[in-house]
């Protein structure tokens, strides 16, 4: 059973939505950067996506970018990763998730790179590059208690989306539109239209909903549609301009639409 | 043939290489473009429409010529000329522009994107662009756009928009970065024309199929010339479209050479040059496996090249392929190398060839002394030089 999918449910059965927060790993510094993620999970936030900084992040809009590009400057790599990932999993007992490209992995080497996603705590991996067929071959010496979560698109269609529901595990990523990370302004009912057809595909995953959900507001819009939101692009924005100890206060009003 | 070459699989796999490694949301897409080309290919119609386009447009077939004083220069082998630079637009890109417009516009697409390095794809997709109406928006790298300037105002003046890159390394890699942003956030109405080989599938295999022109007319015109096939074959590789054009049909003939020429910058033991297939290990981006210059973690190493075309970091899978089966001899020359390859040419043969073009006339001084008088060898001028003038004048005059 995923320990991903259990904690959802947990958040679900008490009537609520689960709350993920992206966090480009070591932005905006090295420094701090642990304490910035245990706030976040202690202003209610139920999980945390840790990016892989790479220098071609072409699934993200330009503030991810930055941060990527900040954190690339600062000097993270695979091992601060890592680091961070065991002490916010030491911390707390909420899952962390690594999210981030394939080359990285690649060339860290995959064997290695599962064995210290289970060394320090992590619970789930996001690769929004490797796609459902090309699953079998890049996860192949994936361990059991480290669950792939795939994403489902706009354009997927039903068909896929079957595909994808069976291969995925811990959640499925119900991407809420067409573009890069942080959209910004979603058109309302194009959206719950095709969040609806993910939604109703899916039958064996939970599903959360990301791209673009940057406000209380829109987490009310589409809580009917999902099992939780998750929110990155919106925060890293929030980070440039109040900095990384306002956080908190974000993240707070952000769980109060819950 | 036992050992006939037969890539890539169903799934746009050369071996370990090639695949599709995009996000979710172009996956649909792609299987879309997939049939649609694979249908397309079987019909008379679009068969014909793109043979007629290529001969009274293009300008193909492109002559075959023999360049008689720079074979005298060498003393060895004789050598030919493949005349792209003598396609309309200046380069074999249309070659490639113009199978796909049709499939766009089979698509029902309206909009194009497309993203350029030395201009000539981004030139050849606007004027497709103008000559069927459709919008074009071409990306191209901020570095490229100040030494490429007279493509710049080509497109606009062919009525694209060009949207500067000012990400990264503001050369080709970070203007397909952009341009497969704008395709994953309005895949609904428009096509994405990639320029080379590269990519996800099937734009590798697509792309070699409408560049393949190339080598099947030196086929037939070195057989009406010299009653047999050329001993060696000479390509400049970017990305690797104009390689991949005049190499495939000579895959599986194995006394056929084929040299594949990369861009080695200011040398390859300097860092800055981008010489993929010399250098690369095998790695992920923009949608392919296939070899990749990267640091220790799997970042994408910043390249260099005089030539904003060679300015590319990764390459199409199937050159990886074609490395690791030892069917093609990948080799690299300097821009120095490269400048004198353009001096050669032109004070030899009158041609002026493209920076890019360029390595791989470059390379004949270290094939040719190899040669004998009874051989053949034919060089892939890919590309005029107009466009290079500047930079040429500015290496020349200082």
């Amino acid at each position: 059973m995923s320990a991903i999918r259990n904690h959802i449910e947990g958040i679900n059965s008490t009537g609520r939505l689960a709350l993920s927060i992206f966090l480009t790993a070591g932005f905006p510094a090295i420094e701090g950067f642990t304490r910035l993620a245990k706030s976040v999970l202690d202003a209610g936030a139920d999980m945390i996506e840790l990016g892989i900084p790479f220098s071609d992040p072409l699934a993200d809009g330009p503030v991810i970018q930055h941060s990527s590009m900040k954190a690339l400057a600062n000097g993270v790599n695979m091992k601060n990763v890592f680091l961070f990932a065991d002490e916010i999993a030491s911390y707390s007992a909420k899952p962390v998730i690594l999210m981030g490209y394939a080359n990285p992995l690649l060339k860290y080497g995959l064997t290695n790179f599962y064995s210290d996603c289970i060394n320090s705590g992590v619970k789930g991996i996001i690769i929004p590059d490797i796609p459902a067929e090309e699953y079998d071959d890049f996860f192949k010496g994936k361990p059991k208690g480290l669950d792939a979560v795939l994403l489902a698109a706009p354009t997927s269609g039903s068909e896929r989306i079957k595909m994808i529901d069976a291969k995925s595990r811990g959640f499925v990523y119900c991407v809420s539109t067409t573009g890069t990370t942080g959209a910004g302004s979603i058109k309302k009912d194009e959206t719950i239209k095709s969040i609806s057809v993910t939604r109703k595909n899916v039958t064996q995953n939970k599903m959360m909903v990301g791209f673009g959900i940057s406000t209380p507001e829109d987490i009310k819009t589409f809580a009917p549609y999902c099992d939780g939101v998750i929110v990155g692009s919106a925060l890293i924005k929030y980070i440039n301009n109040y900095g990384p100890l306002e956080t908190p206060d974000f993240i707070r009003g952000l769980a109060g639409a819950l | 043939m036992k050992t006939s070459y037969n890539y890539p699989n169903s799934g746009g796999k050369f071996g370990p290489f090639g695949g599709r490694f995009v996000p979710e949301t172009l996956m649909k897409p792609l299987i879309e473009l997939e049939k649609v080309y694979n249908d397309a290919k079987k019909e008379k119609t679009f068969v014909n429409e793109l043979a007629l386009l290529q001969k009274d447009y293009n300008g193909r077939p492109t002559p075959l010529t023999f360049a008689g004083r720079l074979t005298k220069h060498f003393g060895r082998a004789k050598i030919y000329l493949k005349r792209e630079d003598l396609c309309h637009t200046g380069a074999h890109k249309l070659n490639n522009a113009l199978g796909q417009i049709l499939l766009a516009i089979k698509l029902g697409k309206k909009r194009i994107i497309a993203e350029t390095g030395a201009g000539q794809h981004g030139v050849a997709t606007a004027t497709v662009c103008a000559k069927f109406g459709l919008q074009c928006t071409v990306y191209m790298g901020e570095e490229d756009i100040e030494r490429q300037k007279p493509n710049v105002f080509r497109m606009k003046l062919l009525g694209a928009e060009v949207k500067p890159v000012s990400s990264g390394s503001k050369t080709l890699k970070d203007a397909t970065n952009e341009a497969i942003r704008d395709w994953v956030t309005n895949v609904e109405t428009t096509h994405y024309i990639i320029g080379s080989v590269v990519g996800p599938h099937p734009y590798p295999v697509m792309v070699r199929d409408f560049q393949s022109v190339i080598g099947k007319e030196v086929w037939k015109q070195i057989m009406e010339r010299e009653k047999k096939l050329p001993d060696h074959i000479i390509a400049c590789v970017g990305g690797g479209s104009n390689a991949i054009g005049i190499f495939y049909p000579f895959v599986n003939n194995r006394e056929v050479n084929l040299h594949g020429i990369e861009a080695a910058g200011l040398g390859i033991d300097t860092g800055k040059h981008c010489a993929t297939l010399t250098l690369g290990t095998p790695g992920i981006l923009h949608g392919m496996k296939t070899f990749l210059l990267q640091d220790e973690y799997g970042q994408v190493a910043p390249v260099h090249s005089i030539s904003a075309g060679l300015d590319y970091p990764g390459v199409g899978p199937e050159h990886s392929i074609l490395k690791q089966i030892k069917r093609v001899k990948y080799s690299s020359v300097t821009d120095t190398e490269a400048l004198e390859g353009v001096k050669l040419l032109t004070q030899m043969e009158g041609i002026l060839p493209a920076l890019e073009s360029a390595h791989a006339v470059a390379y004949l001084n270290k094939l040719m002394p190899k040669t004998k008088k009874d051989q053949i060898v034919v060089v892939n001028v890919s590309g005029r030089g107009d466009k290079d003038l500047n930079t040429i004048i500015n290496h020349f005059e200082n």
